[in-house]
């Protein structure tokens, strides 16, 4: 049995159990209420969607630029992945390629694999697709990570003609596509999940 | 709700508020915007990506995937993307990603090359890229045809597009030491430069382009001749060594010089890539125009030792063409070698001579043939002269020599067949061999020998002078000395017995003369005497004549003294 089949509410903000009304504000602490998050499955694709988009320039678009002396290198996160590897320094290479390109994708697959199955109102593994959402949650921060890089390194490595770190147009859209995963995860109720599965026994 | 049980319904209800719902549909503008933005992103980085060209070079030397740029004025227009080696592996293809302010830079006549340092007898370049790594430098084309594939040069280009000049072109049999990069003179002071240099198709001649530099590009005129100014020009003549270059440079790397032919009437100036004939020195360059030319050949049956290809041909004296082959042949019927002489001559550097000679030939319409056949008739015949008695070099001389045998000449031969003699200097060595030989017969041992011997005998004969006749004259000098003494000695000492006489004499004669004084004294006081005698006696009246026989008669009392007179 859930809340919601009882016709019960609870607020947010003050735990004040109310009946479902109506109304949508808490009578006691005038927050708003509502039975599960607002509008969810719409705004996670929309993220989702928008994440997906701004991916692409962001993994093909330089986010580095690197000047020794007179030798002007420019890394996308994947080439700068590459370029780790070959210097032997594998276990940062690993770091960066998981937490830059890894997670990210996970997160964008995750997500859009639950908002497929509360679509199809599947029933299928409800457990594990709850545990995941909790791991997507979890991991979402660690994707900034390249973003701090490139933050650090364009702050610190400034020596004019000797070396020199600017940011490339891809850092935009890298940033973008992390937030936007973020937002998409805040926004998306794991309860829905199981709303959906009710609601394809129900019948 | 009112099913539900009754402890429920004392829960509050959620108020009421007035809200809109339009706010939610906005979350649809988050991929709207993340679609625009990437759509920005793509479309701004598809069109600052210009085309990508492909260019092969033969080496891929100094460039990197990525890193090496392209450079138009070092403002960089392009990035190496790719290398890779063409399909036959003889070629570096170098795949260039341009950028779209650079997208232009790809004309179907754009030239690019890879700028490496370069250390060259003109200069040194590149030294930047010395730091910086090599880079791709490019001449962007004047026309409107784009291109995709292009062949690099291998060295950069002496003359870009956007350099103002005009370019002409060249021809000529021999480009020396000619090459993209040799400087141009105008009067000794670079004009310009060689662009390239190549061989025909047929490869018969070599084409050379050149570039001058604006605004020196109006001086070279139709009338302009270019010559080939590279090396040393060192000339021996009458007055004296000349050496003479146009800089130290052409001397290393050649170069070209231009200059009116008439430096009074220039003419208008010539269009761009008019062709020129490139000639192989100054001299010929500003020599009168030769015309056209004649082919002889002349055979000589004497040695043509220091004859040599390019030998000139003079015609009474004018140089009128060149030696330009020489054969050794032989003639199986007598038996000897012989040698046929080609030359080229060229009528109308004789000037107004051959004018006035064909015009007057035109009457008869033969032209240049019959005017030899004339001259051959005349005499005309072809010799070889010594050029220079220290180096042996001959040339060919067209000389009328009287008294020549008459030969056949076919004034319709090509080439014409130029009758020979043997030249002065010819006859000269001949006659020095008729009397060398006569030299050689001339028996010097025996002379030797014979002379020594005669000049052994008169050794002894001196010696035996010496050692034997000598003394005995001495002694004979000796006695005659001694006689000579003697007689020096009677003669001239006061007491000698002659001194005495001769004292004694010249005594007598004093007397003599004082009587004879006193007689004359006497006489004249009294001439009668003559007649009369002595106061007593009286001279007779014949005393004119009988004077002299009285005279005469006078001494007779002399002989007194006269035996004083004896010795």
């Amino acid at each position: 049995v859930t809340a919601t089949e009882l016709g019960l509410l609870g607020c947010h903000g003050c735990g004040l159990t109310l009946r479902r009304g109506p109304g949508s504000y808490c009578p006691r602490c005038g927050m708003t209420l509502h039975q599960r998050k607002p509008d969810s499955l719409r705004r996670s694709w929309a993220l989702v969607i928008a994440a997906v988009i701004l991916y692409l320039p962001a993994n093909l678009l330089p986010v580095m630029y690197t000047t020794e002396l007179f030798d002007t290198e420019s890394n996308t996160i994947l080439s700068g992945v590459e370029e780790l590897w070959k210097n032997g320094q594998w276990d940062l290479a690993v770091i960066v390629f998981v937490a830059s390109i890894c997670v990210p994708i996970l997160k964008l697959a995750v997500l859009a694999l639950l908002l497929f199955t509360i679509r199809a109102r599947s029933g299928w593994r409800l457990y594990e697709r709850a545990r995941l959402y909790r791991m997507v949650e979890f991991i979402g921060r660690w994707s900034m990570l390249d973003v701090f890089v490139v933050a650090l390194l364009l702050s610190l490595v400034q020596f004019d003609m000797l070396a020199n770190v600017r940011a490339g147009p891809g850092i935009v859209p890298f940033c973008a596509v992390v937030i936007l995963t973020m937002l998409a995860s805040k926004s998306f109720d794991p309860r829905l999940l199981w709303d959906a599965a009710a609601e394809e026994h129900k019948p | 709700m009112s099913d539900h049980p009754g402890g429920m319904d004392s829960l509050p209800t959620p108020e009421i508020r007035r809200r809109s719902r339009w706010s939610l549909s906005l979350i649809w503008l988050v991929p709207v915007i993340a679609a625009a933005a990437g759509l920005i992103l793509a479309v701004r980085t598809y069109l600052e990506a210009g085309p990508t060209i492909t260019i092969s070079f033969e080496t891929g030397e100094g460039l990197e995937a990525g890193k090496t740029e392209m450079r138009y004025k070092n403002v960089v227009v392009g990035t190496v993307k790719r290398i890779v080696l063409s399909e036959d592996h003889s070629k570096v293809l170098v795949k260039v990603a341009l950028e779209q302010e650079g997208a232009d830079v790809a004309m179907a006549d754009s030239r690019f090359w890879v700028e490496r340092p370069r250390f060259g007898l003109s200069g040194v370049s590149g030294i930047g890229t010395l730091i910086s790594g090599a880079y791709i430098g490019v001449d962007i084309g004047s026309s409107k045809e784009k291109k995709r594939n292009f062949t690099g040069l291998e060295k950069p280009p002496g003359v870009t597009h956007d350099m103002k000049g005009r370019r002409f072109v060249l021809h000529t049999a021999d480009s020396s030491s000619l090459a993209a990069g040799s400087p141009l003179y105008f009067r000794r002071i670079a004009v310009g430069e060689v662009v390239a240099s190549e061989l025909d198709a047929d490869g018969k001649d070599v084409t050379v382009q050149v570039f001058v530099d604006a605004p020196y590009d109006r001086f070279v005129t139709k009338n302009t001749h270019f010559w080939n100014a590279s090396g040393i020009d060192v000339a021996l003549n009458a007055s004296g060594l000349k050496v003479n270059t146009q800089s130290l440079a052409t001397v290393i790397a050649g170069g070209v010089a231009f200059q009116p032919l008439d430096d009074t009437d220039p003419g208008a100036s010539a269009d761009e890539n008019t062709e020129f004939h490139l000639y192989p020195d100054k001299g010929s360059a500003l020599a009168p125009p030769d015309g056209e030319s004649r082919r002889i050949t002349m055979r000589f049956t004497q040695p043509v030792r220091g004859l040599s290809v390019g030998a000139p041909v003079d015609f009474e004296g004018i140089t009128i063409g060149s030696v330009t082959s020489i054969l050794l042949n032989y003639d199986p019927t007598t038996q000897n070698f012989y040698t046929d002489v080609q030359a080229e001559i060229f009528p109308d550097r004789m000037g107004p001579a051959v004018k006035e000679m064909l015009a007057q030939d035109k009457k008869g319409g033969k032209g240049f043939g019959e005017m030899w056949r004339v001259s051959v008739e005349r005499g005309l015949r072809a010799e070889l002269s010594s050029a220079s008695l220290i180096t042996g070099q001959m040339y060919v001389g067209l000389d009328f020599i009287p008294h020549s045998k008459p030969v056949q000449f076919d004034p319709d031969g090509d080439p014409l067949v130029m009758p020979t003699a043997s030249g002065g200097m010819q006859q000269l060595q001949q006659q020095l061999q008729d009397i060398v030989s006569k030299l050689d017969q001339v028996p010097f041992d025996e002379l030797g020998r014979n002379l020594n011997s005669t000049l052994k005998s008169a050794s002894s004969l001196l010696h035996e002078l010496d050692t034997e006749v000598a003394p005995e004259a001495k002694k004979t000098l000796k006695s005659a000395e001694q006689a000579l003494d003697a007689l020096s000695a009677g003669v001239t000492s006061p007491d000698s017995p002659l001194q005495q006489n001769l004292g004694h004499t010249l005594k007598g004669l004093d007397n003599a003369a004082a009587s004879l004084r006193a007689l004359a004294n006497y006489l004249e006081q009294h001439p009668e005497s003559l007649l009369r005698g002595k106061s007593n006696q009286e001279p007779g009246a014949n005393s004119g004549t009988d004077a002299g026989a009285n005279a005469t008669v006078a001494p007779t009392p002399v002989p007194a003294a006269a035996p004083e007179n004896k010795p």
